[in-house]
Parts: C-alpha cells; sequence; structure tokens
C-alpha cells in the first residue's frame, strides 16, 4: 500500500485537511474524509457528470482527479452554493419548480455544471442550454424539464423575473 | 520542468506523465492500463500558455482545451485549432484537459491530432538530453503511439499561419454530443490572389489506426479555382484514403462512406468561406 500524504483544501468555504494514498481521487476524498456526500459518483471514469464540483470557481469531473492535485484549491460541491441553510440556489430553485429531476441522482452534477455554465452564458438560447448540459447524464427525466429548469434559473441570475 | 524530465528519464516505461487527466485516469480507473510512478504536470509553470511565434502560435502543452477554444491569438491564426475545440468532449473535460495531452495520447478518433496533422504542426519534445523537434507526419505512429519516448516529455505545439485567402472548416460525426466520433475532419483550403486553390489540407480522425491526411481530396482540388470545385464529388475520394476499423459504434464501411461524405460537406464549407470572401471584396 502507498504511503498516506497529508491533504488540505478549502471545501465549501472551510479548510479541510486529511490524508490519503496519492491516488486517491478528489470524488472520494470529498465523501469520505470533507462528508460531502453530494458528490455522486456514477460512473467514476468521466462520462456521466454526477460527480461535477467546482475546481477555483470551474466546473470538473471529481473523479479524474486527484485529491493530491487539488492541495490548496478552492473545492465547492452541491452542499455549498446556496447562500444559508434556508435558502436555494437559483438553479436548486429552478430544478424543483420545473420537474428537473425524478430520482436525483444525477441532480447534484447537473445542479453544479448549470451553475457554471449560466456563469459563463447568463442568456444561453435553447441549442446552448442543450450543449451546456451534454456532459451530464439524466436516465429519468428525458431532459425537457431541466432544459426548462435551466431556462428559468437563468432568468433568475439574470434578476429578470 | 527539470525535474519532469529527470522523473522520466529515472524511471522510464514505469513513468507516465499526467496532463488534464481526461483520458489517462479513465483508463487508470477502468485498469486498462498501470504505472507504477504518475508525474503530474500541472503545476509545471512554463508548459502553459499561447505564445506568438514566428507569425504563427507556439502552445505549451499544458494548455487546457477551455484556453484554447477563447485565445484571440489561435482564433486569428490558426482557426482550424479554434473550430474543432468545442467538438472536444463538454466544457467541464476541456476545463482540465490540455491540448498537449490530447496528441501525446494519440487517439485515433480525437480532435487535435488531426488538426495537427492537416496543418503540419510541430511538435517540440524534450528529454535529459536536449529539446528536438518532431514533425506532425513523423509524429503518430499508431494508435495511442507516438514519437514521444517514454523519458521524453511534449513540450510544446507549434503552428504556422496561413499567409494568403483560406477557407477552414471542422466537423464530426457523433451520436451523441461529446462521445468519441465515428469520422471527423479538418479543412483547410486556401488560394493565390487570383482565386485558384494553391494549397489544401485534409486531416481525418476515426477513420484509420491514427489520424490521417486526404491526399487524394488535396490533390483533386489543387488548381481549381474555388467556386469551380464540386466538393461533394472530391469528397467521395476521401474513402480511398482511409482504413476505418468495424466496432460495436459502426462498420468499417459506415465510417469510410459517412466519412467520405462528411469531407465533401466541410470541404463545401470552407470552400464557402472562399468565394464569400471573394464575392464580398
Amino acid at each position: 500500500m502507498a504511503d498516506q500524504v497529508p491533504l488540505s483544501m478549502t471545501v465549501n468555504g472551510r479548510t479541510r485537511r486529511g490524508q490519503g494514498e496519492p491516488r486517491l481521487t478528489l470524488a472520494d476524498f470529498l465523501r469520505e474524509q470533507a462528508l460531502c456526500t453530494g458528490v455522486h459518483l456514477g460512473c467514476e471514469h468521466g462520462v456521466c457528470g454526477s460527480c461535477t464540483v467546482l475546481m477555483d470557481g470551474e466546473a470538473v469531473r471529481s473523479c479524474l482527479l486527484f485529491a493530491v492535485q487539488a492541495e490548496g484549491a478552492d473545492i465547492t460541491t452541491v452542499e455549498g452554493l446556496a447562500p444559508d441553510d434556508e435558502t436555494l440556489h437559483p438553479v436548486q430553485e429552478a430544478f424543483r419548480d420545473c420537474h428537473g429531476l425524478q430520482c436525483g441522482f444525477c441532480t447534484p452534477g447537473f445542479v453544479v455544471s448549470v451553475a457554471a455554465f449560466l456563469e459563463a452564458n447568463p442568456d444561453p438560447s435553447d441549442d446552448e442550454i442543450r450543449h451546456g448540459i451534454a456532459g451530464n447524464l439524466c436516465r429519468c427525466t428525458g431532459y425537457q424539464g431541466i432544459v426548462a429548469a435551466t431556462r428559468q434559473a437563468a432568468g433568475v441570475m439574470r434578476g429578470g423575473e | 520542468m527539470a525535474d519532469v524530465v529527470g522523473l522520466l528519464f529515472e524511471h522510464g516505461d514505469d513513468a507516465k506523465p499526467l496532463a488534464g487527466g481526461q483520458s489517462l485516469v479513465p483508463m487508470l480507473a477502468m485498469r486498462l492500463t498501470r504505472f507504477e510512478h504518475i508525474v503530474d504536470l500541472n503545476r509545471v509553470d512554463e508548459l502553459f500558455g499561447v505564445e506568438s511565434d514566428n507569425g504563427g502560435v507556439r502552445i505549451g502543452a499544458m494548455t487546457r482545451q477551455a484556453a484554447v477554444e477563447t485565445d484571440a491569438a489561435v482564433a486569428e491564426r490558426v482557426p482550424l485549432l479554434h473550430l474543432a475545440t468545442p467538438h472536444i468532449g463538454h466544457f467541464q473535460i476541456r476545463n482540465r484537459g490540455t491540448i498537449g495531452g490530447s496528441v501525446a495520447h494519440a487517439d485515433p478518433a480525437s480532435e487535435y491530432p488531426a488538426v495537427m496533422l492537416a496543418l503540419d504542426g510541430t511538435a517540440e519534445i524534450a528529454s535529459a538530453s536536449g529539446t528536438r523537434e518532431v514533425a506532425a507526419s513523423e509524429f503518430f505512429e499508431s494508435t495511442f503511439m507516438t514519437a514521444v519516448a517514454p523519458d521524453e516529455l511534449l513540450v510544446a505545439l507549434r503552428f504556422q499561419a496561413w499567409d494568403q485567402p483560406a477557407g477552414f472548416a471542422f466537423d464530426e460525426i457523433a451520436r451523441r454530443s461529446g462521445d468519441f466520433a465515428l469520422a471527423g475532419a479538418a479543412v483547410g483550403i486556401g488560394t493565390d490572389e487570383a482565386g485558384r486553390i494553391n494549397r489544401a489540407a485534409v486531416g481525418m480522425l476515426g477513420v484509420g489506426p491514427t489520424p490521417r491526411r486526404a491526399p487524394s481530396v488535396e490533390a483533386a482540388v489543387m488548381g481549381l479555382a474555388a467556386a469551380d470545385a464540386d466538393p461533394h464529388e472530391i469528397g467521395r475520394l476521401a474513402a480511398d484514403d482511409m482504413d476505418p476499423i468495424g466496432d460495436v459504434h459502426a462498420s468499417a464501411e459506415y465510417r469510410r462512406r459517412a466519412g467520405s461524405t462528411l469531407v465533401g460537406r466541410i470541404l463545401a464549407s470552407a470552400l464557402a468561406q472562399l468565394t464569400q470572401e471573394a464575392g464580398n471584396g
């Protein structure tokens, strides 16, 4: 077994320390040591998007990063998007309003991806929305509700409604 | 970087450089490959960034695909790279994936190797004994195999700008957005001042064990006026330049037929830019 290495990063605004083998994935660190179980692992090879988190503000697959690579980084998981325990992030609110989920397994990855997508493209067309969510797989909804939720969240985040 | 090259020299076959990890880490996760040592390049600052270089660009191997996508110098001087980038995976993948990693991985279905081959790009490769340059035509040896030896590191890629009227287009066929392409192509067509085609670059992906040029198509357009070339007829010739394999996603014959039809469409798009420019000028 490989030697354990110390790990330290900011997760949802708090410094988290831990340790693990050099090839411990960031996703496993976030789930098992930072206890952010909203990070879901579907395929574990970068296809499904369930494990998407923000690393220094950019959406990335946490199953394709080793935790040591995030040393000193600022990580945001789905747990860290909303401003407080009483409020949902506009993307979360929109997924609830528009039936953007059924079983909910893929939802954390979608919510993080859509939040990052709308930061980069605040007023997307429906075609751009479909491209924007193409990196996340949902096996329940058929995506219509997710597209509608993304459209609604875009309006709210722009301050238009 | 000296440290990285030193580690690769010390461990040779037992070590693998880790770039964006969007191909290597899945392969490790699925136990398709294993390495005793992984050498992470993500904190080697000198491998990042796009520089102007003798009228073209020099792109550090660790430059993220997302950075290539939005770089103004790349868009102006190497339009094919700019056009190909959105076809790579998804934005979450391009946030980590790198141009050097994509080229060094040499998946025959990936975008940058076909663009590099079409444009006669150059690879800058470093080892403990110095730096050497390898032309794209010598770089891709077979599937997942390149001219980069186990104790060497791909440091940067160089591309020349085209200093002439030109049209560029890229497209690919995939069952779902972001999937591995079944077939695709990168096309550049250049003309002289009179509008006669005197330069043609066609790189194809997904239709052989390595990215491939389409010399039949390139030869067929040379000397024609851009407005006179029949792209769909000429595109069919690309079938002769392919050596596709059949698998669960598509038969070899489907790849050959769909791929050559696609080459015709992309060629049409590149030619249309030239005739529109001439019309506007």
